[in-house]
């Protein structure tokens, strides 16, 4: 029978983020069917009281805890530490985690560490027969896998979006210490964060609607000149209104490197596609953007999709987008942002 | 660091993303249909990282750059031949899969051998660079396994920018949640990048550069060792292509007053 093992850390704030609560219904379901619901927690952070207490209530057989001060900072050589004891202490054979970049960075080396597999991107689990198979898209969303593995610990990193976060009441609980080995070699000091300013927060994970921003913007249009200005006021006034999450394509992030006119607030971050992001949105809007297959493989888990396009021919019109709108992004858009602002 | 660091980066190919791919079951599990037939280009992010170590070669006297690639010999020779323009490097060369169904800790296994063996390679200097994920396996885990059969256990991931400072440590800036980059200060190498896209536009072809790196990928596709990579204990249950097109409604001729009406119906929806 497997051992299961969660592992979560809490955010500066002291509590667990959704997609920890999203990981921790992927582990209460595999358990249910593999260990009769048994599997045990693992906490990692400066402080983990906080975050035990929140999910008190969720039937964990067991938590293990490392409130370490040297876990403050998210870095691989404490990291890994931590979550090597961790599974160690719980004698874990299925480690489940979710996909923040934190321990994506650090669980694919504690799996070769015990001598198991690490899986990421993993979009669901499967138990049946006693047997555990994940779900994981390849070739960057084109083809859908579902695999097995036979080596353990097997480490499973949970994409965000993907579950329904657990909801339950808090309580109080008490975890089991587990401590960081003392003598750790740390070369590396994470000094802070570089978010953009607030006005320029444009992406937002848990937004609605994904707005996607193409080249097209800062192409001539029908009077023979470039409107970036224009474009730029319609794009933030939009955001502005409904809090949607802002993506680009590819073209349009590159034209800032190769020093052409460009919308300020974009960076590669915003970028979708092929070697950009591949978002979770229930609806995606793509203004002047061509949806080449490049880009659109980024759109593989937007729900429904439209696209306003001068072209007709645009890759949007061959069964990627739900609707496709022929006209000017540049009117159309002038005229969400007025009847948006008419609502309130 | 006077001395200079010694780069190197693992990276190999992957089908133009132009292609329509087709899963089919091959002798030893899933593969690509008609695979060897399609046009390959070096994995993207493991691009940036190449155009990322020549530049900071470049502006480090004494560094070496070293590109470690298991893949397809006539495929890594393809793919050669237009990289090799764009980047000062030394190929080390494994033939054998780098599809991705491959699994990632037999290949970060043959990647370690692979550094290892490197002749004059001084690991103290070591930057190993890499994608931080592939555009194949996407697995974001090859890199972190090399750097642990390494022994390095400064890895970071999703780095955009890393910059030499005044005293010789590095500032590493890696992406994070919500468009964020974290940033940290590492005393130097023996360090672990996987980079996602960096900040520099991919070099134009230099015939100078690409005529010196012919002169080593011949010999080291020719000295290529056969690198079988058994996938011991992966079983795939399934590969899929999934249904690709929607019903596209094309709404054209209408007022952007009509259009933006249903926008907004739908948006609040
Ligand atoms: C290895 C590789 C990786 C890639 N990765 C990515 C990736 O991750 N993401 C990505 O996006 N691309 C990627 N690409 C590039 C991709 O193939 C396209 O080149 C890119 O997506 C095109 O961007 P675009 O549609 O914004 O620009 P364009 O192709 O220039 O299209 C602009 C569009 O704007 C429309 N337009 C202009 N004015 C208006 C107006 N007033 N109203 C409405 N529409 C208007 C035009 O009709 C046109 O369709 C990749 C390519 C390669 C080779």
């Amino acid at each position: 029978m497997e051992t299961i093992l969660l592992l979560v850390h809490p955010e500066a704030d002291g509590t667990l983020a959704r997609p920890a609560l999203e990981a921790l219904t992927a582990t209460q379901a595999v358990a249910a069917s593999l260990t009769d619901g048994r599997y045990t927690v693992g906490l990692l952070g400066s402080g983990t009281d906080a975050a035990a207490n929140q999910i008190a209530s969720a039937g964990a057989a067991k938590l293990l805890a490392i409130a370490d001060e040297r876990l403050a900072q998210a870095r691989y050589a404490t990291d890994a530490a931590a979550a090597e004891a961790l599974c160690r202490a719980a004698g874990a054979t299925v480690v489940i985690a979710p996909a923040t970049a934190r321990f994506n960075r650090v669980l694919p080396g504690v799996s070769h560490r015990l001598g198991g597999r690490a899986d990421t991107h993993v979009s669901q689990l499967e138990a049946a027969d006693g047997a555990l198979s994940v779900t994981r898209w390849l070739y960057r969303q084109r083809l859908r896998s579902r695999l097995t593995r036979a080596q353990r610990p097997w480490m499973l990193l949970v994409d965000p979006g993907c579950h329904p976060a657990w909801q339950g009441e808090a309580g109080s609980a008490t975890a089991e210490p587990v401590a960081l080995p003392a003598e750790l070699v740390v070369r590396t000091e994470v000094t802070g964060m570089k978010a953009p300013a607030a006005d320029a927060q444009t992406i937002r994970p848990d937004a609605g609607l994904l707005f996607v921003a193409g080249a097209g913007w800062t192409k001539k249009q029908a009077d023979g000149q470039t409107h970036v200005p224009d474009a730029e006021q319609l794009i933030l006034g939009f955001l502005k209104q409904t809090r949607a999450s802002l993506g680009s394509s590819k073209s349009l992030v590159d034209l800032g490197g190769e020093g052409q006119a460009v919308l300020s607030f974009l960076t590669h971050l915003n970028q979708i596609g092929q070697t950009g992001a591949t978002p979770r949105h229930p609806k995606g809007l793509s203004t002047c953007c061509h949806g080449e297959e490049p880009h659109t493989v980024g759109w593989r888990f937007i729900t429904e999709r439209r696209a306003i396009n001068t072209d007709g021919n645009c890759g949007w019109a061959r069964g990627k987008a739900d609707v496709l709108y022929i006209a000017d992004a540049f009117a159309v858009m002038a005229k969400v942002n007025e009847l948006l602002a008419a609502q309130g | 660091m006077s001395s200079g660091y010694h780069i190197v980066v693992c990276g190999s190919i992957v089908p133009d993303p132009w292609q329509t791919l087709e899963p089919v079951t091959g002798p030893s599990g899933p593969a690509l249909k008609n695979e060897m037939m399609l046009p390959a280009v070096l994995d993207p992010w493991a691009g940036h990282a190449l155009f990322e170590a020549a530049d900071l070669a470049r502006r480090c006297p004494g560094s070496k750059v070293w590109l470690v690639s298991l893949g397809p010999k006539a495929k890594l020779q393809q793919v050669m031949m237009t990289i090799g323009q764009k980047a000062a490097f030394e190929l080390v060369a494994m033939d054998g899969p780098a599809n991705g169904f491959t699994d990632a800790a037999e290949t970060a296994a043959a990647l370690a051998g692979a550094i290892e063996g490197i002749a004059g390679l001084d690991r103290t200097r070591l930057l190993l660079f890499g994608g931080w994920e592939s555009a194949s396996r996407g697995a974001g885990v090859t890199l972190q396994l090399v750097g642990e059969r390494l022994g390095i256990t400064e890895q970071f991931q999703g780095v955009d920018q890393l910059s030499v400072q005044a005293d010789d440590r590095f500032e590493i800036l890696e992406r994070i949640e919500g468009g964020c980059h974290q940033v940290s200060v590492c005393q130097g190498p023996p360090a672990v990048l996987g980079w996602a896209t960096g900040h520099l536009p991919e070099p134009k072809n230099n015939p100078q550069i690409g005529m010196q790196n012919m002169r080593l990928v011949m010999p080291a596709l020719q000295r290529a060792k056969t690198t079988p990579i058994p996938n011991e204990g992966l079983a795939f249950a399934e590969v899929t292509l999934p249904a690709q097109l929607r019903e596209t409604r094309i709404v054209k001729d209408q007022s952007p007053e009509a259009i933006a009406r249903e926008i907004v119906d739908w948006i609040k929806e």
